[in-house]
């Protein structure tokens, strides 16, 4: 054996003295030599039909999708589409769903446990904590997802995400971050757990990094409907009904924007001060088009990332409702643990133009953003009082129409401001949970975990505290 | 109506009938199938229709960026098929590279199966002839047929196998198009019934093919097991590091596959 282990070494050494003959190109060399036998391979299997029209087409289309004037236009529009196409085509399943699941299932399940003789706290905890918390997060979730989903996927199977990429590149390299990182904020767009692992195909970890703590700032699938809900009451609420829903998809889409600009506001700062670095360059392929297959897509869209997704917020959304049923009844010398809360936090809550409820709510909802307007909406009615609505403190509830969840929110002292606010924190607040397990399991550190957990609320906080300010000087 | 039957059992298309797709249950795998490829060349697709899963597809380059794994059975051996990131070569430092090449070179696949693109064959061959430096037991799957159809390009793929010294199957995996054929061909090769004689890269300057060949006598002596000396010896020349310490370890020997 040792004679084996002297011969290693001197086959080592011996490697190494080789290198300095051979000289310090070899590894091009070696790539020429890799390169000439494939052109000559190659030129001997190849034959080339002069038929360029299918390919000039290609052309025309990325002359058309990368131009200067344009590309960013139509990436606007496309965009502008599709979250269009999510908001209009949402309503009316989701309403469906709504009534399905709270209106026939849910006293159904109610009137069977009282039949049944459940005790009373085991009934609650079950049916108004964990059962409506569910059945919101299906009825909220799925119709959207449905939608944006598959529309999304057919866009990337087209080949239109790296003209995407090729677009944003210029301006994620002035900010210090990788061109790559494009690609990422998109899949962030659906679900930003995905797009933290999606940064996978940067390879430096500066800029990788950089990527991971941005991705946040792409609005998620499970934050598009409070934007959405939002949006319709308090900004299309603003304008003549036929307007509404126009006014409230650019308000939403302004938001999306936003949140691209703090992406690049965020690389930069970043690569600035912690992670200051080089700009690496890449090749990006510009894949050719390919007419996607509808009903392929739809489907495995529809089942890989819809069903997935879905069952994740599922698995969060169960407790989370325990939770809120709990904090709700649970009484510590007369007032509920969430009376308290609210009390606590409704001070620095005006400070920020948002309230005490609103910020107890995130609290509840890290493990899944989707349940935010659902807790406010249930905090409000236990905390002020509110007779009509709902069936009893703690039990989360989605109202029949938007009207109704204005008005309970007005009762609840909201303004204009209230509703801006909450849109920009629900942009501007820490990832849900499963993003941060995701970015610890990525990174494998906990400081920039943590970097990337507190660095968004922060920034929602002083731009909510801004915002706050300068409504209250103007109006 | 024998005649008839005997004539289909040597067709391919008959014997893909037994193919039985086993989704993620690889465990017993008789053979272990490594798929390879630039990025973008539709390997993700051909993964799906060797193993019925659906594993996500998409136009644009780098999107598998783990190893996905799955499993299919053809006529009774079980299959282990391995989703390898795609990439353009098999030379730098990269994550996703890495991973492709650690997985050829210590997992010692018994087929690596690598998807190319027709339409842009002589950027796909750069890896096809880095995957063959490593491996004996290779199989070109010439994907996007219809693709490079559309662009005016058709391949002499007789006269590439020839000259790769593999088998060449043409494939449009998107409409499942070639698919028994490849998996015939998988199986032939992982059972030694098709030997390759594999392209060894030629256009080496003398005095590197040198250095090359004397390296790679001096390990066939250390490892007389190594099927691939002559590409430990490139990589030694590069200062790989990775595989400087595989060979002080011998890890080589330790991790391979069936042997």
């Amino acid at each position: 054996m040792d004679n084996k282990s002297g011969q290693i070494d001197e086959l080592i050494s011996q490697a190494s003295e080789l290198r300095w003959k051979i000289g310090s190109d070899y590894h091009d060399k070696l790539t020429e030599g890799i390169y000439a036998d494939a052109a000559s391979i190659t030129q001997r299997a190849e034959i080339r039909k002069d038929n360029s029209a299918s390919y000039n087409f290609d052309r025309m289309l990325d002359k058309v999708l990368t131009s200067r004037t344009f590309g960013f236009p139509i990436m606007g529009l496309i965009l502008s589409i599709i979250l269009w196409l999510t908001i209009q085509g949402a309503n009316y399943p989701s309403s469906m769903l709504d009534s399905l699941l709270l209106g026939t299932v849910y006293p159904f399940l109610k009137d069977l446990s009282s039949q049944l003789g459940i005790v009373w706290w085991i009934d609650g905890l079950l049916l108004d904590g964990i059962y409506m918390a569910v059945a919101w997060v299906i009825a909220v979730m799925l119709p959207p997802m449905a939608i944006f989903f598959p529309l999304f996927t057919l866009l990337e199977d087209f080949g239109y995400l790296p003209r995407v990429a090729f677009n944003l590149d210029g301006l994620f390299k002035k900010s210090g971050a990788h061109g790559k990182q494009a690609l990422t904020m998109s899949m962030g767009w659906g679900c930003n757990a995905a797009g933290v692992v999606a940064t996978r195909i940067i390879d430096s970890p500066r800029e990788r990094l950089i990527a991971i703590i941005t991705n946040n700032f792409s609005l998620c699938n499970g934050r598009w409907p409070t934007q959405i809900l939002i949006a319709t009451i308090f900004i299309g609420a603003l304008v003549p009904a036929g307007w509404s829903g126009l006014v409230s998809t650019t308000a939403v889409i302004g938001i999306a924007f936003l949140g691209i600009f703090f992406t690049f506001f965020t690389s930069w700062f970043l690569s600035r001060t912690m992670l200051k670095g080089e700009v690496s360059t890449f090749t990006l392929e510009l894949p050719p088009y390919r007419p996607p297959r509808l009903w392929k897509t739809i489907y495995t869209s529809l089942i890989d990332r819809t069903i997935i997704v879905l069952w994740r917020a599922i698995v969060f959304a169960a407790p989370a409702g325990a939770v809120i049923w709990l904090i709700s009844n649970i009484d510590i010398s007369g007032h509920s643990i969430a009376y308290y809360s609210i009390n606590f936090l409704d001070e620095f809550g005006f400070l920020i133009g948002l309230n005490g409820v609103i910020l107890l709510a995130y609290v509840v909802a890290i493990p899944a953003n989707e349940i935010v307007i659902p807790t406010v909406l249930m905090l409000t009615v236990a905390h002020f009082g509110i007779s009509n609505f709902g069936a009893g403190d703690g039990v989360m509830f989605e109202l029949d129409s938007e009207t109704q969840t204005a008005e309970i929110l007005q009762t609840g002292g909201w303004t204009l401001l209230t509703g801006i606010n909450l849109m920009l924190f629900s942009l501007l607040h820490n990832p849900c949970s499963t993003t941060i397990f995701t970015i610890y399991k990525e990174t494998k550190s906990w400081k920039w975990t943590t970097v990337a957990t507190i660095l968004p609320i922060i920034m929602g906080i002083v731009v909510c505290f801004l915002v706050a300010q300068l409504y209250r000087i103007l109006m | 109506m024998e005649e008839v039957n005997k004539g289909c059992e040597d067709c391919a298309f008959y014997n893909a009938a037994e193919l039985k797709k086993l989704g993620i249950s690889v465990e017993n795998a008789d053979y272990v199938i490594a798929l390879a490829g630039n990025p973008n060349t539709g390997k993700s697709t051909v993964f799906n229709a060797l193993t019925g899963l659906r594993q996500h597809t998409g136009n644009w380059a780098g999107k598998t960026v783990t190893r996905a794994e799955g499993g299919f059975k053809y006529n009774d051996k079980r299959y282990k098929l391995i989703d390898l990131p795609g990439t353009y070569s098999l030379l730098s430092t990269s994550e996703d590279e890495e991973v492709a090449r650690n997985t050829i070179l210590f997992g010692r696949p018994d087929v690596t199966v690598v998807v190319a693109d027709a339409s842009r064959l002589e950027r796909n061959l750069n890896l096809v002839l880095q995957v063959l430096e490593i491996t004996d037991k290779a199989v070109l799957c010439l994907n996007l047929m219809d693709e490079a159809k559309r662009h005016g390009i058709e391949i002499d793929d007789r006269t590439l196998a020839k000259d790769l010294g593999i088998p060449v199957v043409v494939t449009s995996a998107r409409s499942n198009e070639g698919i028994p054929e490849l998996i015939q061909t998988i199986s032939q090769v992982a059972s030694g019934e098709i030997v390759c004689k594999p392209h060894r890269i030629k256009s080496l300057p003398k005095k590197v093919e040198q250095a090359v060949q004397s390296l790679s006598k001096k390990l066939s002596g250390l490892y007389p097991e190594l099927p691939n000396t002559r590409w430990i010896a490139m990589r030694l020349l590069d200062g790989d590091q990775q595989i400087l310490s595989a060979i002080k370890s011998g890890d080589f020997i330790s991790s391979g596959n069936g042997q």
